[in-house]
């Protein structure tokens, strides 16, 4: 039991560290090709020789960390049929599907259009090429649509029906799935995340290069595109926020209730704008679970609901089977004490299942079958042997959020100030203060797009599958000292590769104008 | 080969405009060879010695697999 506990964690480092690390580069991708689209576009129009060198620039920066990022995700489709390959097989072809699609389609549409942007300047007439750099960032976003929507399954699975005999959850509806609103939210807030990076990071380099005194105007052509892009994204980021807020209130409250460190629900929920957790609060502790908040009356209720009066439940609540419906109302659903029951009644169905296939007894196959299908919606549960088990861990989820928020609003500051002096007060640009504020922005804008992946993943543990399996149910039977040896031999390759990035882009950003 | 690159078919101009592409790289070529070594790590070492596929590896048909993962299901619950 100790081992299987350390492949868990040991397994969920590792895959933390190779999505975190492979999320370092695709919004950069996805928000830099659109930066290139818009600056190509200005070329286009206007033949500027300013603007096509200014293209070529920031398009190199862009195929970089497009060649560094590439493949890094295929590292994490390694970690499923290895280290968890009971979850791979569950999912069946749920998980596959998108993920082909991804493959097949958007990540060839996107390689073949690269070609084009890099080899074909001088091969393919202006026109071809404007829109194979067009075509190659729809490419990139539709390579995180796919990969989102797989995502968005595990945190809100829809259109499948279990299999007992085939052990998987075969899928019966690819549109519920691809068009889940949990999908469709995601996928948007992290296209618009990505904007929001990549704007971030033009106006930081911009801002290097005017401190060092290289490619001035270039720079300051660049700090508009990069600062209008990324207003707007920060805009339609915090718009697909709220938006993923309300989902997250509707299919997973206690993930919320755990952003929010909120253990007994109210109605008109202030939300937190910033506070610190008491180390060790137990959930039935009658001790305020802050030392120190500051809240924002209605806050919650408004985040959550779009309703300043509506109750939003604690932890407590929800283990008590007090939730929130699709129409936002309060409703009782069914215990934590008694989803766990019925999570062991579908795995004493599965059981009687397995051994009625054993003996090619088909009336009682049928007769577990139901059995299994009755209490399905449960069967996570069945693997957890307390309530306290299906508490996400709370400090995580609650500080991670924050991060996200503060530095999100942060950033929403900056790119405004950002924007207003690039057309009115272009003399800040100058100011060696501000170039400094615009360059340690771009570690902020990236702590901030993490921030929101460890939101979003730590705050629906236990689940890998959201009700349906824990990670201790998804986790194969392997030893746990190869696990920890990947996870290392992963964290000195990725440093090593991360530098060599970061090496290369820096030479590429200081080298001469030609 | 030389017909093939002299030719003015379409699949040949293709890879002429690719071969003429990886020639004229400059920082390219540096990100090319990061990318083979990552290629290498990736597929050669890691997936080859560390990453199998279980039950690919394990169990030669899909019953097998999923009566194996039933199994695994099934203890765990105890």
């Amino acid at each position: 039991m100790d081992d299987l506990i350390t492949v868990v964690d040991w397994s969920r480092w590792q895959f933390a560290l190779t999505a975190m690390y492979h999320w370092l580069f695709v919004p950069l991708t996805l928000g830099l090709s659109v930066i290139v689209g818009i600056m190509e576009t200005i070329y286009y129009r206007t033949r500027s020789q300013a603007w096509l060198s200014t293209t070529k620039f920031w398009m190199t920066l862009f195929g970089i960390n497009f060649a560094i990022g590439v493949a890094t995700g295929i590292i994490l489709e390694f970690e499923f049929g290895t280290n968890w390959s009971n979850y791979s097989w569950f999912v069946g072809d749920i998980f596959g599907a998108p993920l082909a699609i991804e493959g097949l389609f958007a990540f060839f549409m996107e390689s073949t259009f690269i070609a084009i942007m890099f080899f074909g300047w001088k091969k393919v007439s202006a026109g071809f090429h404007l829109a194979a750099t067009w075509l190659t960032a729809l490419g990139a976003s539709i390579s995180a649509l796919w990969i989102l929507v797989a995502n968005a399954w595990m945190q809100y699975p829809v259109g499948m029906e279990f299999d007992p005999a085939q052990m998987r959850n075969v899928m019966d509806d690819f549109w519920a799935v691809a068009l889940s609103p949990v999908a469709i939210h995601k996928f948007f807030h992290a296209v618009f995340d990505g904007w929001v990076l990549a704007g971030v990071f033009v106006c930081g380099v911009s801002a290097w290069l005017l401190m060092t005194g290289r490619r001035r105007p270039m720079a300051l052509s660049s700090v508009k595109i990069g600062a209008w892009t990324g207003v707007v994204g920060m805009v339609l980021t915090m718009w697909t926020g709220d938006l993923s807020a309300v989902d997250v209130a509707r299919v997973q409250p206690m993930k919320l209730a755990a952003m929010e460190g909120l253990y007994n629900g109210d109605k008109s929920q202030e939300l937190v704008a910033f506070g610190l957790l008491r180390p060790g609060h137990e959930r039935t502790s009658d001790e305020d679970p802050f030392l120190f908040k500051i809240g924002l009356p209605y806050g919650l209720s408004i985040l959550a609901n779009h309703d300043a009066d509506s109750f939003v439940p604690g932890i407590n609540d929800i283990i008590d089977g007090i939730s929130v419906n699709a129409e936002g109302d309060t409703v009782s659903t069914v215990s934590y004490a008694d989803r766990i029951v019925l999570g062991k009644k579908a795995h004493e169905a599965l059981r009687a299942f397995d051994a009625a296939l054993a003996a090619g007894d088909s009336m009682a196959m049928a007769k577990a079958r139901a059995e299994i299908k009755e209490s399905y919606p449960y069967f996570g549960y069945g693997y957890l042997s307390s309530v306290e088990q299906a508490v996400p861990p709370v400090g995580v989820t609650f500080y991670a959020f924050r991060v996200m928020v503060l530095a999100g609003g942060y950033l929403l500051l900056f790119l405004i100030v950002a924007l207003w002096a690039a057309y009115r007060k272009a003399s800040l640009w100058d100011n060696k203060a501000w170039q400094w504020i615009a360059l340690l922005s771009i570690p902020v804008v990236y702590i901030c797009s993490q921030a929101g992946w460890v939101t979003a993943e730590v705050g629906r543990q236990p689940w890998i599958i959201q009700d349906l399996m824990p990670t201790c149910a998804a986790i194969s039977d392997i030893p746990a000292g190869s696990v920890i040896l990947t996870f290392w031999i992963f964290a000195a390759v990725f440093t090593a590769l991360l530098a060599a990035e970061v090496a290369i882009m820096v030479k590429q950003i200081n080298k001469k104008e030609e | 080969m030389a017909t093939i690159f002299t030719s003015r078919s379409w699949p040949a101009r293709v890879v002429r405009f690719y071969i003429d592409g990886f020639r004229s790289m400059t920082v390219g070529r540096k990100l090319w060879l990061l990318i083979i070594i990552k290629l290498i790590i990736i597929f050669g070492i890691l997936k080859l010695f560390f990453f199998p596929d279980l039950l690919a590896t394990r169990y030669s048909d899909d019953r097998q697999r999923a009566a194996a993962v039933r199994s695994a299901l099934i203890d765990r619950s105890r």
